[in-house]
């Protein structure tokens, strides 16, 4: 496995954006054939499609970015897990049906006001791929906040599950939120989002869906992050052995 | 256009690439790709439903160029294909596929007559001001999921004929 270094700010900006996509568009597929039954299976299934495309459109444009022909596949199957910038939040096993409905809600609302201000990117690219998703976004929104008041009122076993998943979530959102000195200095640029001004309103609409689905929102007493340096959960080495395992057992295989 | 007709209102991006069609100095190349449809709905070509947004010639290549309708879209490869092929059967052996993200594709881009094939295909087409049973035209109907057979689909069910059908979502 050949190592490549990232060194342009605005490819690591694209790859971490790609990174995020990929995992929770793999997490997603998880539940093909799997989901509780046919019509939440398919619609799994293509949320997740919607996020792998997007891993591909943000992978693709940072291999444009390095003009030697680095491809999107490079960035998805030849990296390693320390390699691999994604938010925790993203690669947290799929969990049961309400913790994943649980995740795609937070993200949901995060990356609807995300892609939003992302469309409005100085850099061309990134913005024209916002596009695309943002409409994507609205989608998937108006469907896992649906959920979150089924869940919340529908059996007390449901309701249960729903506020075990708000509890387990809750620290690994401030991620979310937190600039470093990469997207700092894109932020200056007029490339990046200002994640740090995507907080509050989040935290209203958030919790204002749980609310009312009658969930108790926990206490922020303790927070993780870790992802954009490469320090991740355990979760992302499984997950990857069985993303890349065809690559990694056959490199280079096309079909 | 006669004053009398009632003229549909048009994005203007979705103008300026029809006017990029009528005035092109290659229709036959425009003619040519009317004859690849979606694989996933073969009733309309990929003019009708806005995938294809232009093609150029340069030197003795054909450059194509076409967006997704989703960003995960897995009809694309295939449609990127048949458009290879189908030039190629023509006898243009060089040919290219580009992909344009910006404007991002939309519902609205759809043209009337493909608007009225899908209806009668059993799809009920996007944005209609009530939604109705393709097969029975009932305003009754009731949604079963937000996501249907494809990403640009979602599942309806009819009250009044019990058909179960697929809406093309509005984007």
């Amino acid at each position: 496995m050949t190592k490549i270094a990232i060194e342009n700010p605005l490819e690591a900006y694209a790859v971490r954006l790609g990174d995020d996509a990929l995992v929770l568009g793999h997490r997603l597929s998880e539940w093909s054939s799997n989901a509780p039954f046919l019509e939440e299976d398919l619609a799994l299934s293509n949320v997740a499609l919607d996020f792998l495309g997007r891993a591909r459109m943000f992978y693709s444009y940072a291999g444009e970015l390095r003009k030697d022909g680095t491809t999107e596949d490079h960035y998805a199957y030849q990296r390693d897990c320390r390699e691999y910038t994604n938010l925790l939040i993203y690669e947290l096993p799929r969990g049961d049906f309400a913790f994943t409905m649980a995740r795609q809600f937070m993200l949901d609302v995060f990356n609807l006001a995300f892609l939003a201000r992302l469309q409005k990117s100085t850099d061309s690219s990134l913005a024209a791929i916002a596009g695309k998703a943002v409409k994507e976004s609205t989608y998937h929104l108006r469907r896992s906040s649906d959920w979150i008041m089924r869940l919340g009122g529908g059996t007390e076993e449901s309701l249960r599950r729903l506020q075990d998943a708000v509890d387990e979530l809750w620290g690994f959102t401030p991620e979310m939120f937190t600039m470093d000195e990469l997207e700092s200095d894109l932020l200056a640029e007029g490339v990046a989002v200002d994640r740090t001004a995507l907080h509050d309103s989040w935290d209203s609409q958030v919790r204002s869906t749980l609310e009312a689905a009658g969930v108790t929102i926990p206490d922020a007493s303790w927070q993780v992050d870790g992802g954009r340096r490469g320090l991740h959960t355990e979760h992302l080495g499984h997950l990857l052995s069985e993303l890349q395992f065809v690559q990694r057992a056959y490199p280079g295989l096309e079909w | 256009m006669a004053a009398s007709q009632t003229i549909a209102l048009m994005p203007a991006e979705q103008y300026a690439v029809e006017q990029a069609r009528r005035e092109s100095a290659h229709p036959e190349l425009w003619e040519l790709l009317d004859a690849v449809k979606d694989p996933e709905i073969p009733v309309l070509s990929i003019w009708e439903l806005g995938i294809l947004r232009g093609l150029k010639v340069e030197g003795d290549e054909v450059v194509v160029i076409i967006t997704p309708t989703y960003s995960g879209c897995p009809a694309m490869d295939a449609v990127a294909e048949d458009i290879v092929s189908a030039l190629s059967a023509a006898g243009y052996t060089r040919s290219r596929i580009e992909m344009q993200w910006a404007p991002a594709w939309s519902t609205s881009w759809m043209s009337p007559e493909g608007r009225e094939k899908l209806r009668n295909y059993g799809i009920a087409p996007p944005g209609e001001q009530a939604l109705c049973c393709p097969h029975c035209n009932s305003p009754e109907v009731e949604l079963v999921s937000e996501f249907g057979s494809t990403a640009c689909k979602a599942l309806y069910r009819c009250q009044s004929c019990l058909e179960p059908f697929d809406y093309f979502k509005n984007l």
